[in-house]
């Protein structure tokens, strides 16, 4: 009976453990093929087969020396630049609001919290004609700036997750220090922020990301200024039916490179971002 | 029932009678629901009622420096030491009239009618000349209109203010007092009065690039603001709800009504499909990494996750060029031999299309509901599967009976969250298939155009930005419907006792 039982589970894990090496190289396979292929070194666009003949780093060097047309480097710069200024206002407001509807009590508090609560349930691409419009009057579209702005503008409507992380933290603390004579600036700067390192660098960490996910918006506002393109709206032209041809191979390696250190960012924090996803959302 | 009788069921009947009954109390909750409202307009009213008596009433009771802050704002706290804040709120009020003179009530007065000179040939008056000559643009009145209304409003705001603070200085230099110096009030903005220092920044930001755009597309989609009357060479004007009927209205051949019930049902299809796919096979993979006995866990879980990390714009346009007739998918069919040529997973049928979707989506949504429910799942307890086991149930039997009603009764909020997040899935249709097939039947759309990729391919391609914005609007209405459900349902989840 029990060598019976033994043999089940044995038959039962080998089942799960094909099941997981199968699907595991489902999952892995595209990402495989986008690296191994920004590798090869023969043909055009697409082969007839799936494993490269030849590798040699050609497609990564010609990214970043042929830039005649389509300047990879650039835009990698102008995403650079827009993510570090977004991400400074971006992080600035997210914290300044959380702390505000967290830790002090005022009249306005609650409808605020509310307000903030049904502008998020908009689809965001409705107001982007608008904001498109509102830009054009403030002659910023195809600017960087107007990209910054953007990305910066609203942060401060993704309060929740830091919110909820201040919300933690005693406000006893907050009560001693008082007592002590700090005034609330004081507090913000002393207290919480340093105790609140975790939700500072996720904050940080997303909104510097942002930029270089974001799609739409930056295809918006830049219309066909390629130059000011970001890697993402980048990337798409490169394998749009004008450029594939000579550019598909061009276009992995570019992948690569900014797949690599968003990855490692985002392995770097998923614990943050699960306890995101899950605050508030998820009783448990 | 009694509690007694709850205790004794097992966890889905629980599940279910929880369920029904929150389903039962939704009429009361949503009488409850517009009684509140009611009550908070009834509110709203009444403040702005006390406000105004209490407008008149500092104005009687007042020395004359306060009545002549009335126009003149500032006038008081100048008059009574408060020299600079004084100054400030004189400076704001000559700001604001010199804007509303020179720039706001022009466009304001324009902003019933939304304009009446359309911009054409005429004779210059100036030169003499046949010329074209700019007419009045309907948008750039729409925009200013709504910008100095909220300006106006925000104006309005700070007077009343202004007069109030006139008051309170009287007051305390009538007993006795010596009113607070600028600087100390500078102070108070970081300790008292920190949360208007804090906020006023996101706020301004927020107000001017959501508030208004958002005022601004809500007031287009009552409208005609479209391709024939595209500013600043046509007019626009107000239609009222003509927009909206033209949605709802059923004609024959590729109308916008037909189109929008197709596509609605098809958003639902995706958003249902989606959703339900993900969850039941994330979850079922992240089961079997988490199981006893299972080795090299960290491994399998890295697999998966990977694709999370990589950004999804990349994996997105990694997968549209693999599935097309030359991409990597059709060679691996071919060189296996299942096809002999290549098939058109992104362009052929609707059906072949939509399911291609939904697959890839899998593709891209499992892994993160992996990342999500693994935890969750180890909360279960163990000696609920442990008496399963002695009771003799299968692990497909402990699945449906255990797990199941476990995570949804623990995971609904998330559900729902996910929900809405698939019926606005931009990115996956858009740089997918980008709502291809392209068909003749539907208006502007594709068969596998989501209404949200519609709403854009509207205001991008068709110019129809009335019909976007109502499109959206509608869009709106459904997702803070059940974010509002969902909302209510947490909170009186979090009432109940713990499931166990």
């Amino acid at each position: 009976m029990i060598k019976s039982y033994k043999l089940k589970r044995g038959l039962a894990n080998a089942f799960i453990y094909i099941v997981l090496a199968v699907l595991g190289i489902v999952w892995v396979s595209p990402l495989a093929y986008l690296v191994l292929h920004s590798f090869r070194d023969e043909g055009l666009a697409v082969v007839p087969y799936l494993l490269p003949k030849s590798y040699s780093f050609q497609n990564y060097i010609e990214l970043f020396t042929d830039t005649a047309t389509l300047n990879f480097p650039r835009w990698f710069l102008n995403t650079f630049v827009v993510a570090i200024f977004s991400c400074i206002i971006s992080t600035l407001a997210v914290l300044m609001v959380s702390y505000s509807f967290s830790r002090l009590r005022f009249k306005a508090r609650k409808p605020l919290i509310n307000i903030g609560m049904i502008l998020g349930m908009f689809p965001g691409f409705m107001t982007m004609i608008a904001i498109y419009y509102l830009l054009k009057a403030m002659g910023l579209t195809q600017t960087l700036l107007a990209l910054v702005i953007c990305y910066s503008a609203g942060a401060g409507l993704g309060y929740q997750i830091s919110k909820g992380f201040f919300d933690t933290i005693p406000r006893a603390l907050d009560e001693a220090a008082t007592i002590d004579g700090a005034t609330r600036n004081q507090i913000f700067w002393k207290i919480i922020l340093p105790m609140s390192k975790p939700i500072v660098v996720y904050t940080v960490l997303t909104s510097f990301i942002g930029p270089w996910t974001d799609f739409i918006l930056a295809k918006i506002i830049m219309g066909d200024n390629r130059d000011n393109y970001t890697v993402a709206i980048g990337l798409q032209t490169m394998v749009s039916l004008e450029f594939k041809a000579t550019y598909f191979k061009r276009f992995l390696a570019g992948s690569v490179i900014v797949a690599v250190p968003i990855s490692i960012l985002f392995l770097f924090m998923q614990r943050y971002y699960v306890e995101g996803v899950t605050a508030g959302g998820v009783k448990g | 029932m009694k509690y007694i009788d709850y205790m004794q069921l097992n966890p889905f009947q629980r599940f279910w009678y929880n369920f029904s009954s929150a389903m039962k109390a939704l009429p009361g909750k949503l009488k409850n629901f517009f009684v509140a409202i009611g009550a908070l307009i009834v509110k709203f009213f009444k403040g702005i009622g006390k406000a105004v008596a209490g407008y008149v009433s500092r104005f009687i009771k007042g020395d004359w420096a306060v009545k002549i802050s009335y126009l003149i704002m500032g006038f008081g706290n100048m008059v009574k030491g408060q020299f600079i804040k004084g100054l400030l709120f004189l400076g704001l009020q000559i700001a604001f009239i010199a804007y509303f003179i020179f720039f706001g009530w022009g466009y304001l007065q324009k902003f019933p009618t939304l304009g009446n000179v359309e911009q054409g040939m005429q004779i210059n008056p100036a030169t003499g000349g046949y010329e074209l000559m700019p007419g009045d643009n309907s948008m750039l009145i729409l925009l200013y209109g709504v910008l100095t209304i909220v300006l106006t409003v925000i104006f309005f705001a700070v007077y009343f203010a202004s007069t109030k603070s006139a008051y309170a200085v009287a007051q305390q230099v009538a007993a006795g007092e010596k009113p607070a110096d600028f600087m100390s009030e500078l102070k108070d903005l970081l300790d008292n009065k920190f949360h208007v220092t804090l906020l006023a920044f996101p706020t301004l930001t927020i107000s001017v690039f959501t508030i208004l755009p958002l005022i601004f597309m809500i007031l287009i989609a009552f409208t005609n603001y479209n391709k024939a009357h595209l500013a600043p060479g046509k007019l626009f004007t107000w239609v009222g709800f003509e927009t909206f009927a033209e949605i709802f209205e059923m004609t024959e051949g590729a109308s916008k009504g037909a189109t929008f019930v197709e596509l609605t049902k098809w958003t639902l299809i995706w958003a249902v499909f989606a959703t339900v796919l993900n969850y039941l096979f994330g979850m079922i993979l992240a089961l079997m990494i988490n199981k006893k006995g299972i080795k090299l866990k960290a491994l399998w879980r890295t697999l998966f996750v990977v694709t999370v990390a990589v950004p999804q714009f990349v994996t997105l346009l990694l997968m549209n060029q693999m599935l097309q007739v030359d991409g990597a998918i059709n060679i691996l069919l071919m060189n296996l031999g299942l096809i002999d040529k290549g098939i058109l997973f992104l362009n052929s049928t609707a059906l072949v299309a939509r399911v291609t979707v939904l697959v890839i989506n899998c593709w891209i949504g499992i892994p993160y509901t992996i990342l999500i429910t693994s935890g969750i799942l180890m909360n279960i307890p163990a000696d609920l599967y442990e008496s399963a086991t002695i009771d003799g149930a299968g692990p497909v039997r402990s699945f449906f009976s255990i797990t199941l009603p476990y995570m949804l009764f623990v995971t609904t909020p998330y559900l729902i969250t996910n929900f809405i997040g698939n019926v606005n899935n931009f990115n996956v249709i858009y740089l997918l298939t980008n709502g291809g097939p392209t068909t003749e039947n539907l208006y502007q759309a594709g068969y596998t155009d989501l209404l949200v990729t519609w709403l854009f391919k509207l205001t991008m391609n068709s110019q129809d930005y009335n019909l976007a914005a109502a499109v959206g609007i509608l869009v709106f209405i459904v997702c803070a419907t059940l974010s509002l459900v969902t909302f209510n349902l947490t909170k009186s989840a979090k009432n109940e006792e713990e499931f166990s």
